[in-house]
């Protein structure tokens, strides 16, 4: 184990799954950085968010591809060469921008494997960052896994800890479907054990990130550490909670959060998402169909409201769950009556 | 030059009103009081307020990340601006937002964008809707040199020439997209060049120099505006700041800041061309330098006393609540 960041762990993995396999290729905007500057000598960039940094050095122009400002044509060109062999990791700056590549995505790489009677397989990562926290407005602080997370033939993972950043990377990176990988833009500076050397955690399995008895958490990302802080006070007026992180929201580990639900008899879903359609309301209603019988509350969400993410400091504030928030409504379902 | 008096000091004013405004906002975002990303325009100047000086308020423009500059140069109200980058409610925007989403309908600017590439498909829909409402109206995107690389923009450039439409394609080409040279993303000799292919007729300019700028765009506004379907332009120009407020910039030669700033600096070039034209007096220009300064002092003032936006705010004008 190594104390490591958050963004450390995912640049030691992908340096490290580079350096395994030949096919791993690395591509998007400002990954290398000061391409093309006749005065500086690339690579002193990395990606915007630094995760990329040292890869160009490394292993050179052909594997650390900067690109033009171009995401259809960046997702488009990782997907064809993942079907031509090789394992594309693109990054796509903010998730808001999977708008522009979103035909590539949902279209073409999702559909390929199905499509074409399983002779095809497209072994592509698209790494992004997502969520509120920076004051980036309504173009740059989106949460999109349920976009995705609704369309077959896309994996969706969303990391809470270095450990998992490193984990679920590896895997994604091995793993011979089209994965998309969401990195909270607040947690490139949370540090955390890593293990060291080959690590990897499997698709669909769910990290149990604590234990109780009165109510069953579930978050991803960012929100797993506000439900601790929210447990951490909760604990004090002798409630305790589970609390789930599935880290794969595609494929879900279904079992551990109806397990835990069978245990406490209520479930709280927190997600920064808004509410519609969204990736609680699809736990939410896991739990009402398969465990109904075992619930002692009615199943709460805790989540951002129906509407994009605001700039000012006081409406993004407002916007994301907070843990008082869950805490208020973990203390009202337990004592529903 | 065959600006009058007035004009000549407006296009100053407005040069200089952005210049203050973005040199302020440098000093007050290292304090840490003005939340998110902000991108400086400063340095760009003489292009916004050489494109603007020829619309007015029932014509259209689309701007970019980079915007504060495209909303002055189209008449936003500058404290209504300063507002908003600070995020009060009542900003421009209400707080909701920011410096990368000024707007204001009433002048036709039709939005900063933090999407590059996302203004010049609008710029397209404003001049169709120019085109069917017949007063001769015209709508201008600006776009960086990074922008010219996404889909979307192909795409709407042949829209508007298919359909003949009154638009103006503005690329600024200040050398880089973020940290990356424009030479290494961009595969033709010129942006022009690129552009030229989609049947629109397109020409190259010295963005530094107002007067030239003015120039070329009252030529190609005017033959939008007479129907003759759509144009471009690419001006060179430079940032004088970062990418974003933050950025360290080693990226750039060592001198490459100072030689712009000497020589590429286009307040400096239309004072020097105005005086040695005999057509203002350095008093005359000083005197406008005052007034702006005065008018970005009481803008700061009034947006570090405006009221911050409520809680209750986040969920007005989304049509619909659960
Ligand atoms: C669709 C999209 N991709 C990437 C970004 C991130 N980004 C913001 S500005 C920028 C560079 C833009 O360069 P350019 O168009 O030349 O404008 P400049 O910043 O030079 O004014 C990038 C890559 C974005 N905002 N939107
Ligand atoms: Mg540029």
């Amino acid at each position: 184990m190594t104390e490591t960041t958050f963004r450390e762990a995912l640049t030691d993995t992908l340096h490290q799954e580079m350096a395994r396999d030949e096919n791993v290729i690395v591509m998007g905007e400002d990954v290398v950085g000061g391409t093309g500057n006749p005065h500086v000598e690339p690579d002193f960039v990395g990606g915007v968010f630094g995760v990329t940094a040292g890869l160009y050095t490394k292993f050179g122009v052909e594997r650390c591809i900067d690109m033009p400002i171009s995401e259809a044509g960046i997702v488009g060109t990782a997907a064809g060469a993942a079907l031509a062999g090789k394992r594309p990791v693109a990054e796509i700056m903010f998730c808001d921008f999977m708008g522009l590549c979103l035909d590539q995505l949902m279209n073409q790489a999702a559909k390929f494997r199905y499509m074409f009677g399983g002779k095809a397989t497209c072994p592509m990562v698209l790494r992004t960052t997502y969520g509120a926290g920076m004051n980036a407005a309504s173009q740059h602080s989106q949460s999109l896994h349920p976009l995705v997370t609704m369309i077959p033939g896309l994996k969706v993972v969303i990391p809470s800890t270095p450990a998992d950043a490193k984990g679920l990377l590896t895997t994604a990176i091995r793993d011979d479907d089209p994965v998309i990988f969401f990195e909270h833009k607040t947690l490139y500076t949370i540090s955390g054990d890593v293990p060291d050397g080959d690590h990897t955690v499997p698709f669909g399995k769910a990290r149990i990130v604590s234990e109780g008895e009165d109510c069953t958490l579930v978050a991803t990302g960012r929100m797993v550490s506000f439900c601790e802080n929210a447990a951490q006070a909760l604990s004090e007026d002798g409630i305790s909670c589970d609390i789930i992180d599935p880290r794969t929201t595609s494929p879900l580990d279904e079992d551990a959060i109806l397990d835990s639900v069978e245990k406490t008899g209520r479930l709280v879903v927190v997600d920064e998402t808004p509410p519609r359609c969204s990736f609680a309301c699809d736990v939410a209603a896991l739990a009402a169909s398969e465990v109904f019988s075992s619930l002692k509350a009615p199943i709460k969400q805790v989540t951002a409201p129906h509407s994009p993410v605001p700039f000012a400091k006081e409406l993004e504030a407002a916007y994301v769950p907070s843990p008082a928030k869950i805490k208020d409504i973990v203390e009202q379902t337990v004592n529903y009556k | 030059m065959q600006l009058a008096r007035e004009e000549l000091q407006q296009a100053y004013r407005q040069m200089k009103t952005i210049r203050e405004f973005e040199e302020r906002l440098h000093k007050e975002i290292a304090t840490g009081v003005i939340p998110g990303f902000t991108h400086l325009y400063a340095g760009q100047e003489s292009v916004a307020v050489g494109v603007c000086e020829n619309l007015t308020n029932d014509d259209y423009i689309t701007s970019t990340h980079r915007g504060h500059g495209h909303c002055i140069a189209k008449g936003c109200d500058v404290i209504g601006m300063m507002k908003e980058v600070y995020g009060k409610a009542d900003g421009l925007c209400k707080g909701k937002g920011g410096s990368m989403h000024v707007a204001d309908m009433d002048v036709g600017m039709l939005g900063a964008n933090g999407i590059v590439g996302g203004g010049p498909p609008l710029a397209t829909g404003a001049a169709l809707a120019a085109k069917l409402d017949k007063k001769g109206g015209v709508a201008v995107s600006f776009g960086g040199d990074g922008s010219c690389n996404q889909g979307p923009v192909f795409e709407a450039m042949n829209i508007a020439a298919i359909l003949k439409l009154p638009s103006v394609y503005v690329y600024e080409n200040n050398r880089y997209s973020e940290h990356t040279h424009s030479s290494y993303v961009i595969a033709s000799e010129s942006i022009a060049s690129r552009v030229e292919g989609f049947g629109i007729h397109t020409v190259k300019a010295n963005g530094f120099d107002f007067f030239e700028v003015h120039e070329v765009m009252k030529e190609l506004i005017t033959k939008a505006r007479e129907g003759n379907g759509p144009c471009a332009v690419e001006f060179e120009t430079t940032r004088f700041y970062g990418h974003f407020e933050g950025d360290p910039q080693n990226y750039r030669a060592p001198t490459e800041l100072e030689d712009d700033r000497e020589n590429n600096d286009c307040l400096k070039i239309f004072r020097s061309k105005v005086s040695e034209a005999g057509l203002l007096a350095d008093e005359d220009l000083d005197n406008i330098d005052n007034e702006v300064l005065a008018l970005i002092d009481d803008a700061v003032e009034q947006a570090q006393n405006s009221p911050a936006p409520t809680p209750d705010d986040v969920t007005t004008d989304v049509y619909v609540s659960y």
